[in-house]
């Protein structure tokens, strides 16, 4: 079981193969629409929600601002609690702590709390290159790990399977981890539940090491907190002898207080409820209570390079909500594997570059264009990150990469080098424009109606183009622009009435619109006089755009 | 108060007819509109794609272009929001103090719905479009400006109109500038289920602040023959309804009052 997503192509390409899984198109649509009204029905009922947001982000701002005194500060406090601390610069390091501990206490297995940092560092296929077995109990990750999958939601890796598809993995794989599915699971919720709990229940009571994550860590306390929903967590955080915790340095609270403000965004924004269900919080190692052997590895992996950036620091304050996930348009049809890391959606377009760094890879290049700018992720973001703008700031990052790269421009610098060129002279774009206005008008003669105003628009087009016109019809360039149009009629005062018109001016509305979209000939008369229906219809409204269009026959 | 058009490089090449229509509109409030002829475009394609310096001379000359006006008004959200937002970045990345100072002193810019209804203060333009009409809240307008409701109060004010309500209104089309071509296969994923919901509604025009939205949305409505045309707002406000000098018509639809903006004063600088 060792998935990865390492070898993954570019989004674009990715994303192509993943609108086509209708499956997975209708999987995703159903639980992130669900999961989206849930949540905006409990953050609408709190009034003070935009403050909460404010102070998150200021939270977590401090604690960016002041990192190395709050992780000293948290060593400090965990060791006086009784726990050990480890620094683990990047994932090697990381790995080698932990495997070491598990092999110390000569762990065959170790059962884990569902936990992003393990999974960024690729711990379970570190484990199991040692020889020792590591068991998600979470029921999604188990859904994933079991199925041979890759996690593609941060808090629901298996959001891309449904209930027919989890009772086929339980049937077909529960039995070659331990405790086999019942004979007749049917795909109902309750039973699958029960399956799981069964399967997991003798890997809890026989497991000496668990490994888990931290949703928090109090650096006055030295208390770590773990967020989960299914009572998995607390099983694990209790029953072994030894307790290992994988913690990003981003993770570190100031105080105890600070829990409450993030306890009440994280449940509303991530799983749409008001509480959550099981909130573990222990402060180091409790004689005759718990674990008596804890671990704390305080991770890195390029944290300290999102810190460094001015922009993306921002990022930092995630707390892994995934609302922005559920309700991202991209990542509701592309689904998580598109974005080739276990961090997807909009917060992975611009965590994993940051984390990996740009200019090396075309994958990770491709992320920050993996969206439409669309904004919505930021409106949800309980930490208010502002992932448009890093998105836009990454961009830059990786063109300023390519372009200090050895080699020759790409078709995209030189367009738009060009198009830069030409767009910082209006002479230069009043010329360019008087050529496609040229194509227009040969254009014009083809083609529907579609175009804003009900211009004609061209079909399928070769070349490059073919990205937009293979689905999209293509409007036709006007015949004449709008600066050319002020030009010659001085701002539409020039030929503004048809000839015979008393200018009574502001009243005549139809008037002024025949004026100015059609340079007045018989057509701003029928939308005047005579006829009585058809014209009041015709001349008055639809027509002004249609029609502006012959004006400069 | 004298505005500045800043129509859109877009709007200017493809879509003259919104610009016209703009003029035609403010016209109608009292509002003195002029074309800095020097303007081109605001950089947002540049700095969405992450060409930040090849962004830069398009922000010095739209400065220039623009250093006169009292206010600007754009009949685009997206492009709106680019100058108030992405203008600064810009100018820091220059390095050049002066273009920073300059983006500072720069006049205000508004989105068209933003300037009628704050700034003039009508929702009620006068306007006459006889169409079932539903519209889309553009991503930029919604949450880049928040202009909120301002656009549905105008449309609930025309005469005539036949509103439908968009199912999944606030969702991006998925046009997103050079997203449609990068991404043109997720793009279209998307851009077909803002078509889906649109035909639900059964309307016969879409309309929108963003021309290049309605590019996407209408290259799919027109590729399907689905019967749906694709307007920019300022074109419906822009009508008026056509006075009928009656001759025969005594006992048929009484004949308007000619339409004018209620809530302002038809001429003479409502501010």
């Amino acid at each position: 079981m060792t998935a990865t997503f390492v070898g993954m192509p570019a989004f674009p390409t990715a994303a192509k193969a993943a609108l086509a899984d209708t499956q997975l198109r209708r999987n995703l649509a159903h639980a992130t629409g669900t999961i989206r009204t849930k949540r905006a029905g409990v953050v609408g009922e709190v009034d003070d929600w935009e403050e909460l947001r404010l102070a998150g982000a200021a939270i977590k701002d401090r604690v960016l601002r002041h990192l190395p005194h709050y992780l000293e500060q948290l060593e400090t406090s965990l060791q006086a609690a009784g726990a050990t601390v480890h620094w683990a610069r990047d994932a090697d390091e990381a790995n080698q702590i932990v495997v070491g501990i598990a092999q110390e206490h000569e762990a065959r297995e170790v059962v884990k709390v569902k936990s992003m940092a393990t999974q960024e560092i690729g711990l379970n296929e570190a484990l199991e290159a040692a020889g020792i077995d590591a068991w998600e109990t979470d029921l999604a990750e188990l859904i994933v790990q079991l199925g041979d999958d890759l996690p593609s939601h941060i808090l629901v890796p298996a959001i891309h399977r449904n209930r027919a598809e989890i009772r086929e993995i339980f049937l077909r794989e529960m039995g070659t981890a331990g405790r086999a599915a019942p004979e007749g699971l049917t795909d109902e919720p309750r039973q699958l539940a029960a399956a799981a709990r069964a399967h997991l229940r003798e890997k809890f009571l026989r497991a000496k090491v668990a490994v888990s994550g931290a949703n928090f860590a109090v650096a006055e306390t030295g208390t770590l907190t773990v967020v989960e929903s299914e009572g998995n967590g607390r099983m694990c955080l209790t029953l072994p002898e030894v307790l290992v915790s994988v913690v990003g340095i981003e993770k570190v609270l100031p105080t105890f207080q600070d829990l409450d403000v993030m306890l009440q965004l994280l449940p509303r924004s991530s799983t749409g409820e008001r509480m959550n269900p099981y909130t573990s919080t222990w402060s180091g190692v409790t004689p005759g209570d718990g674990p008596q052997e804890m671990h704390v590895v305080l991770l890195d992996n390029g944290r300290t390079n999102v810190l460094a950036d001015e922009v993306g620091r921002q990022a930092l304050r995630c707390i892994r909500c995934s609302a922005c996930l559920n309700v991202c348009p991209v990542y509701e049809r592309t689904g998580g594997h598109a974005y080739g890391s276990v961090y997807p959606g909009p917060i992975g377009a611009i965590l994993t570059p940051m984390l990996r760094g740009v200019g090396h890879d075309a994958q990770t290049d491709s992320l920050p264009y993996a969206s439409s700018l669309c904004g919505a992720c930021f409106e949800v973001c309980p930490v208010r990150i502002d992932i448009p703008e890093v998105l836009v700031h990454l961009r830059s990052e990786v063109v300023d990469a390519h372009k200090a790269a050895p080699g020759l421009p790409s078709v995209q610098d030189m367009a738009m080098k060009a198009a830069s060129w030409t767009l910082s002279s209006s002479a230069r774009t009043g010329a360019a424009e008087k050529l496609s206005g040229l194509g227009g008008r040969l254009l014009n003669r083809f083609g529907g109606h579609g175009a804003p105003g009900g211009a004609p628009m061209l079909g399928a087009l070769p070349g490059p183009a073919s990205a937009w016109a293979d689905s999209r019809d293509v409007p036709i360039p006007a015949p004449e622009s709008f600066r050319a149009w002020w030009g010659r009629t001085d701002g539409g005062r020039r030929d503004a009435a048809p000839p015979g018109h008393a200018q009574g001016g502001p009243t005549q509305g139809g008037t002024a619109q025949g004026g100015t979209a059609q340079g007045g000939t018989a057509q701003g008369g029928t939308a005047q006089g005579g006829t009585a229906q058809g014209g009041t219809t015709q001349g008055g409204t639809t027509q002004g755009g249609t029609d502006g269009r012959g004006a400069g026959r | 108060m004298t505005v500045g058009l800043m129509v859109t490089c877009i709007n200017d090449a493809l879509f003259p007819d919104t610009g016209k229509a703009v003029v035609t509109l403010l016209r109608r409030l009292g509002v003195e509109v002029t074309f800095p002829a020097a303007q081109t475009c605001c950089g947002q394609p540049m700095v969405n794609t992450g060409y930040l310096d090849e962004a830069v001379p398009l922000l010095r000359n739209h400065l220039d272009a623009f250093a006169g006006c009292e206010a600007i008004v754009a009949p685009s959200g997206s492009c709106a929001g680019s100058v108030r937002h992405q203008h600064r970045l810009v100018a820091e990345r220059s390095g050049d103090p002066g273009l920073v100072r300059g983006v500072e002193a720069a006049p205000p810019v508004y989105e068209l719905t933003e300037y009628l209804v704050d700034v003039l203060g009508v929702t009620d333009v006068g306007a006459y479009f006889p169409h079932r009409v539903t519209y889309h809240p553009t991503c930029h307008s919604l949450r880049m400006l928040g202009v909120g409701d301002r656009p549905l109060s105008l449309l609930r004010a025309v005469r005539g109109i036949r509103l439908e309500e968009l199912p999944g209104a606030d969702e991006c089309c998925g046009f997103g500038g050079t997203f449609a071509m990068k991404n043109a296969e997720t793009s279209i994923a998307m851009g077909n289920d803002k078509a889906r919901h649109v035909r639900s509604t059964g309307a016969e025009v879409l309309v929108a602040g963003d021309n290049s939205c309605l590019m996407h949305v209408g290259g799919l409505l027109s590729r399907q023959r689905s019967g749906v045309r694709v307007m920019h707002l300022a074109e419906v406000l822009a009508q008026t309804e056509p006075v009928v000098h009656s001759v025969t018509s005594a006992g048929s639809a009484p004949t308007r009052e000619p339409a004018s903006p209620s809530g302002a004063p038809t001429a003479g600088g409502s501010q």
